[in-house]
């Protein structure tokens, strides 16, 4: 039976002797104030003792209420019933987390570009976004910094990681690659063929995503979570309802509605990810009807919503009413078809030697690497990591729908695969089940926006657990973080590599998948 | 082999779209006001990527458009409904449309020594410059067998020194801005540039931040704009063989 958070903090509090202060965060959740002082031992104790992991670590800017700037850090744990948010006042600098827990590297060092919060003790503390032109002091998220500012060129080469020895050589890939993807520079060190490291570089997409979010209106911010990443908006903007409708009552169709729209996402998604699998080993025939296959949902999308990545279905306190009784026809023919010949073409793949002897023991990622690095979604489930957060923390329709949450523990590229074409056929039984349980009215109801606190909404992804934190102050978003499921799992990928040879670095790049934008926001 | 063949002749096979389907079909569909309008500015207060004015008349800048359809049931008067096929064209100004306009033409114009120089077919590489990645679900999407791109003798190449054209999409960050200018100056003459979606066209929801310019018109010479968020594989196909000059001959 899990505890619930309140239980969590009744804990803390007795724990340390000291009633602590609660900041709202919703029903389910619970937020805590904490001296900075605490703030890394009560994370550290928690991931311990409760099994919790970090779900986000981010600032805030309160300096203008006459507060800080202020640390965040959201812990879920299959222990608990909801979220922990722990909050803890700044000075500039804090001891880093990273030498403990391993996971909260990306974080602090995203938190030193955007607030110029110094993570004392970090291991690595160059840039992660803001290198190269952006000069010394420009900390865009602080609130003395207007979103449209002119930021004059510097330069401030970013020192690359240097492997050194006999043979050793160097192949830098990016921005720009041969294949239509998203820019990220790959610098690889080679001894041979085989991988001695690689270090991911990104950053290239970065838009100012968070910052353009603080200004808008709800309606303007659910269209812009929607081109976070955009093949899966569906995910980013039901994150960002979760977090903005947690003190409202939506109607159950419509949250029935909004797991169908998610899981339709997630079906295209994972067929385009087979189908590159296919492509990246030479293996053309499948792709080709892979592709097909995936053309057929985008096709469905647009019929059903007039949209081929299910765009402005999504309203704020509701959705447009696109399971209409003739469409529901005509989703179960096609979900079908698509079920059946996906099963086929993955079948063909399996039965392939050419392509089992790729995909079998190639860009393995151990369990204990995918704790470490806290990897999500399909990735941590092909590693033996059994979480999705469908079923560990539901959200929408999710607590009333049955399926399974398909793990595998070879974490290699065919397990990611396994895995995947699993969860394409729990999306289609979970679309069928919660059209079906779609009753009741559908009119979307009006919002009530929290007045402060903070609100944290988390969904699965088809990549695996997104995150929006909304900060309220006076009934306005006062600030706004975006975690993509990706942020999490590109050092998965620096790993997965080790010891394979550079050409199969694509395939093990395809299994993961990962979206650029949504990391670089 | 013998299961192959037999499954090559149970399968049904798969339907590559015909151009004069793809004809048919037409582009994105962008919001239009018919007479009903009375220039009331519902609309312009609803519209959350500020694409409509109203000043004399009832504008519509279909290059900021996200195609949200916020608009329609914003209007007390039911006059805005998503009806203006929107090709490709040649002028960013194309793009702004007045009340109750007729469909554009596909109108787009290169220069005559460009068209010599590159013939019928065309050599793509693609360039993500702050992309959300829904152009390039798409840009893929245009090499799946449907609409096959490469029947039409136009390929997307690996790398600038082989390519005719850029297709660039996103609204130029600044962290890709270096990047861009470097795969432009690899791409040898006479080359095209392509400006792919909303946010090349304009910038974007993201557009004009600290970190993100107003769209690929600003650091280069555009020659190609094709609408829509993210602009449909249809329009796409037509606007590159229209550009080609290969549409007038079917």
């Amino acid at each position: 039976m899990a505890m619930t958070t309140a239980e969590v903090v009744d804990r803390l509090e007795h724990e340390t002797g000291n009633a602590l202060t609660t900041v709202p965060a919703g029903e389910r959740d619970r937020a805590i104030e904490v001296p900075l002082s605490s703030f890394n031992g009560m994370i550290r104790s928690l991931c311990a003792e409760d099994e919790a992991v970090i779900s986000s670590l981010h600032a805030c800017d309160d300096r203008d209420s006459g507060g800080s700037l202020a640390l965040y850090c959201v812990l879920t744990s299959r222990k608990w019933n909801g979220a922990l948010i722990l909050t803890a006042p700044t000075g500039g600098q804090y001891p880093s987390l990273t030498p403990f827990i391993y996971s909260a590297n990306w974080y602090e060092r995203e938190i030193q570009d955007m607030f110029g919060i110094r993570a004392e003790g970090h291991p690595d503390p160059r840039p992660l976004v803001l290198y190269d032109t952006w000069p010394e002091g420009t900390y865009p998220l602080r609130k003395d910094f207007p979103a449209d500012t002119k930021v004059p060129l510097a330069s401030s080469p970013y020192p690359f990681k240097v492997v050194e020895g006999d043979g050793v050589f160097e192949v830098p890939v990016g921005p720009v690659h041969a294949g239509v993807i998203e820019p990220g520079h790959f610098r690889f060190s080679i001894a041979g063929e085989p991988i001695l490291n690689l270090e991911i570089r990104l950053g290239y997409l970065h838009r100012g995503v968070e910052k353009m979010l603080e200004a808008a209106s709800p309606s303007k911010a659910l269209l812009m979570c929607e081109r976070i990443s955009g093949d899966n908006g569906v995910a980013h903007s039901l994150a960002y309802l979760q977090a903005l409708e947690s003190d409202t009552e939506v109607p159950e169709a419509i949250e029935y509605g909004r797991c169908a729209l998610a899981e339709l996402e997630r079906i295209h998604n994972h067929l385009g990810d087979i189908a590159g699998l296919a492509l990246d080993t030479a293996f053309s025939v499948p792709a080709a009807e892979l592709y097909s296959v995936k053309e057929k949902m985008l096709r469905l999308n647009q019929r059903l919503t007039g949209h081929r990545l299910l765009w402005g279905v999504m309203k704020v306190g509701g959705m447009r009413d696109v399971f209409t009784p003739e469409a529901v026809d005509e989703v179960q023919r096609t979900l079908m078809e698509v079920g059946n010949e996906t099963d086929a073409l993955v079948q063909r793949m399996l039965n392939t030697p050419s392509y089992m002897d790729r995909a079998e023991t190639t860009g393995r990622v151990g369990l204990k690497v995918a704790k470490d690095l806290r990897l999500v979604g399909p990735v941590s489930r092909a590693s033996g990591v059994d979480a999705d957060i469908r079923r560990d923390l539901p959200y929408a329709g999710y607590g009333k729908l049955s399926f399974r949450v398909p793990v595998r523990t070879e974490g290699d590229v065919l397990a990611r695969m396994h895995v995947k074409a699993e969860e394409i056929k729990e999306s289609i039984s979970l679309i069928i089940e919660s059209i079906d349980k779609m009753s009741g009215s559908r009119a979307p109801v009006d919002v009530t926006i929290p007045s402060k606190g903070v609100r944290v909404g988390i969904v699965e992804s088809p990549r695996g657990e997104v995150l929006h934190a909304l900060h309220f102050r006076d009934g306005r978003v006062i600030r706004h973080k975006v975690r993509d499921a990706s942020f999490c799992n590109w050092l998965g990928i620096e790993q997965a590599v080790l010891g394979d040879i550079v050409p199969d670095f694509p395939l093990i790049n395809k299994s993961f998948n990962l979206s650029y934008s949504g990391n670089d926001l | 082999m013998l299961d192959i063949i037999k499954r090559r002749v149970r399968d049904r096979r798969i339907e590559t779209e015909p151009l004069a389907i793809l004809r048919q079909q037409g582009c994105t569909r962008a919001p239009m006001a018919d007479s009903r309008c009375d220039l009331c500015g519902d609309c312009v207060k609803a519209c959350p990527a500020s694409a409509i004015t109203i000043e004399d008349d009832w504008i519509i800048d279909t290059g900021r458009c996200l195609f949200c359809g916020d608009c329609v049931p914003a209007c007390p008067k039911a006059s805005i409904s998503l009806s203006a096929e929107l090709p490709a064209v040649s002028q960013r100004s194309s793009l702004v449309l007045r009340r109750n306009s007729t469909l554009p033409e596909l109108k787009i114009q290169l220069r005559d020594e460009v068209r010599q120089v590159l013939g019928r077919s065309l050599a793509i590489r693609e360039v993500d410059a702050g992309s959300c990645n829904g152009c390039e679900v798409e840009v893929n999407s245009l090499s799946n067998p449907i609409y096959d791109l490469e029947r039409f003798g136009i390929k997307i190449v690996a790398s600038p020194r082989h390519a005719d054209m850029l297709l660039v999409t996103g609204p130029v960050t600044r962290n890709m801005l270096p990047a861009l200018l470097k795969t432009y100056q690899a791409t040898p003459e006479p080359r095209l540039v392509a400006a792919m979606g909303t946010c090349a066209i304009s910038g974007g929801p993201f557009g004009g931040t600290y970190a993100a310019g107003s769209g690929v018109a600003e650091v280069l010479p555009v020659d190609i704009f094709i609408p829509g968020c993210p602009p449909h594989p249809r329009t796409v196909v037509l606007a590159l063989l229209e550009a080609l000059g290969r549409l007038q001959v079917t």
